[in-house]
């Protein structure tokens, strides 16, 4: 049986009259890179701050590499690290300087400082920026000086809430060249994102829609396991029939991409294509039909799409 | 041995933050060493050359020589002549002059009466004597007005004749610490007190609020760092800032004003240290409760202005009602205005003064206590 890094059930938490995070059940193994997915306010910064005993839950129970939280908060600190989704290092002091205070923050003095910041510099390409103020600093570089200063300690649980929101592909791409290595070298990693592409990448993956999870497993287990075929169309006068589709119950969405409508069917509907094509929308004009393989994009759809669930 | 590294982390980190701010480091040494120059020249309780009016109805010898042994105080200076009291009122109304002195028609007849009286011969009508003259003063400004007041009995010596010798002064007053009553020597220990109270409270009531707005504290929340250790490390460099402040103040106004420095400087550095060390955990105090920096700084001015004017500084405190004199008893600078006159002025020593050194030691520590309480590592 593998080991569990975080375990949680029935996590609740609510600000006023909003529940941000709805009885959460969570099983994320060691080792693994496991990815939060959900839109903007689905209760993925919420659930990494009840993780990290920033909040307290209103109810249920919380195990972090084996001990209990809120209680054994304080014990926890040391072994994890935490990547805040807005920069939180100290704009006004330089990369090194940065580097050093959350060394000695975390224990790390004397050589063990000096070597571990000097190798950090060095790995997250920073030696050229380490006499520069962090704010003076571009995107990615304000990133990759984060993820330094989340590892310095090197925790064996890595929070990173939204970490490359504010960083362009190809950084995005290098920052997760990163993680994992991080994640070979041991390292359990819990990412929060709303980029499809960076949750593929994940060994798991939760998907959240307002403070409840929607589905989770790996990538390859939620796009085999969707409840719905993806039929793509093309042709002219795809706006308008865009429009008659979405009027019918067995169509979870559909979607513009490109020249082609990408609709969702649910799988109540055992023949997606001969179906679509009795629908008198479709019939009436002159379109192609086929039958595509689900992306993760149309899971995250399907899973929070209210009306439908 | 991990806490003290973690309290000097923090210190060091605020020095390195104060040195890339120039402004701010700038603003250290130029706060104490402007406004020691400034006040300590500008502010001066004896007034001198008041502008004021004269509505002369003798228009006699003896009126001239009054006016004359008037001007001769400086205390205020002729600047306008008036012919009618409707006029002076006008005068007044209009702040053209602050006070005007009439000299009555009968002012000659009123002089020897009053020689009479005070020569003790038996009296010509047996009429009390009357006062010579009448100030007319524009009230609002209480000091300009008992400046004013000071000349309701100058004496008249030349005026006399030699017919009267000057009345001998029921008491004899003897000076002590400032016999030649030099305000600087009041200015400076107060200076002191006000300066430090700003800078200390200023700079710590917006230290946390500062990490919390730019995010980084929920950083800081999820690391080893204990609440205590946070505000101790915030505090240090900020005790040796006040004591760079304090050494420009005191030794500005030792060189420049002459003000007597009695106590011994070990002294003198304790009583600092524990006034330091009060401001600074009030402004902790405001750092946890305010949101922003904006009401950072509201709540600290709140809380400036009752130190500056009832800590005994502008106005003794003995002039105050009770209910003031409760207040001013809980500002740390009234405490510190004490010992720090004790002991610049006096050459007291901090034992001597105990009373109000313990309690700038208690009010630390209960604020320290509250400030750790109030701070919780958690967000909500």
């Amino acid at each position: 049986m593998t080991e569990m890094a975080i375990e949680a059930t029935g996590l609740t938490r609510s600000f006023g009259d909003l529940k941000a995070v709805d009885s959460l059940d969570l099983q994320i193994p060691k080792g693994c890179i496991y990815g939060f997915l959900g839109p903007n306010g689905s209760g993925k910064s919420t659930s990494i701050r009840l993780l990290t005993g920033l909040l307290n839950p209103d109810s249920g129970e919380i195990n972090v590499l084996g001990l209990k939280l809120p209680a054994q908060a304080e014990a926890l600190r040391r072994r994890i690290g935490y990547m805040t989704q807005k920069f939180s290092l100290y704009g006004d002091l330089t990369v090194e300087e940065n580097l050093r205070f959350m060394a000695k923050i975390y224990g790390v003095h004397g050589r063990d400082e000096k070597q571990r910041v000097a190798s950090l510099l060095e790995l997250y390409e920073l030696n050229d920026q380490k006499r520069q103020l962090a704010d003076t600093m571009s995107g990615g570089q304000k990133q990759r000086l984060g993820l330094a200063a989340a590892t310095i300690h090197e925790p064996e649980l890595l929070f990173l809430d939204e970490p490359t929101s504010a960083v362009d592909p190809e950084n995005r791409r290098e920052f997760w060249e990163k993680l994992f290595d991080l994640s070979d070298a041991g390292t359990t990693i819990l990412v929060s994102s709303h980029y499809m592409d960076e949750a593929e990448r994940c060994h798991g993956l939760a998907i959240l829609a307002n403070g409840k999870k929607r589905a989770d497993g790996s990538p390859q287990e939620l796009m085999d396991e969707m409840g719905a075929n993806v039929v793509e169309i093309g042709g002219s006068g795809l706006r308008q029939l865009k429009k008659d589709l979405v009027e019918l119950p067995e169509i979870i969405s559909a979607a513009q991409q490109g020249i082609r409508l990408r609709v969702l069917v649910d799988d109540g509907v055992s023949e997606p294509l001969a179906w679509m094509q009795q629908q008198s929308a479709i019939s009436s004009g002159d379109f192609e039909l086929r039958v595509v393989r689900p992306s993760l994009e149309d899971v995250f759809v399907t899973s929070t799409d209210e009306e439908i669930l | 041995m991990n806490s003290l590294l973690r309290i000097s982390a923090i210190t060091f980190k605020e020095f390195r933050q104060l040195s890339h701010d120039g402004l701010t480091f700038g603003m250290v040494v130029m706060i104490p060493l402007i406004q020691l120059l400034l006040f300590g020249y500008a502010i001066n309780t004896n007034v001198r050359h008041i502008p004021a009016g004269l509505l002369d109805e003798a228009q006699s010898y003896a009126s001239r020589s009054i006016s004359a042994a008037v001007l001769a105080t400086q205390v205020v200076e002729f600047t306008a002549v008036y012919d009618s009291v409707q006029a002076a009122e006008q005068g007044i109304t209009d702040g053209d002059v602050r006070a005007v002195l009439v000299l009555p028609r009968d002012l000659d007849q009123r002089m020897v009466q009053s020689q009479q009286a005070a020569g003790g011969g038996s009296s010509a009508g047996d009429m009390d004597p009357r006062p010579l003259g009448q100030w007319l003063v524009d009230g609002s400004d209480t000091i300009v007005a008992s400046s004013i007041r000071s000349l309701r009995s100058m004496p008249l010596t030349d005026l006399a004749r030699g017919t009267a010798l000057p009345p001998a002064p029921t008491f004899e007053v003897v000076q002590y610490f400032n016999p030649e009553q030099r305000t600087a020597v009041n200015i400076v220990p107060g200076l002191l007190a006000i300066i430090l109270t700003m800078t200390m409270i200023l700079f710590t009531s917006t230290a946390i609020v500062r990490e919390r707005e730019r995010g980084n504290l929920e950083l800081l929340i999820t690391t080893p760092v204990h609440s205590l250790e946070l505000m101790l490390g915030k505090i240090i460099p900020y005790i040796l800032i006040g004591l760079v402040q304090m050494s420009i103040i005191l030794g500005l106004g030792h060189l420049v004003f002459r003000v007597p420095i009695n106590g011994a400087i070990s002294q003198i550095v304790i009583a600092t240290l524990l006034f330091i060390a009060a401001s600074l955990t009030l402004g902790l105090i405001i750092s946890t409760i305010a949101k922003t920096q904006l009401q950072a700084m509201q709540m600290t001015v709140f809380i400036l202005l009752p130190s500056i004017l009832l800590f005994g500084f502008m106005f003794p405190y003995e002039g105050m009602p009770e209910l003031a004199q409760w207040i001013a008893e809980v500002l740390p600078a009234t405490h510190f205005l004490r010992i720090i006159r004790g002991v610049v002025l006096r050459g007291a020593s901090v034992e001597n003064v105990q009373e109000d050194a313990l309690f700038l030691l208690g009010f630390t520590v209960i604020g320290l206590l509250i400030a750790t309480l109030k701070f919780r590592k958690r967000l909500d």
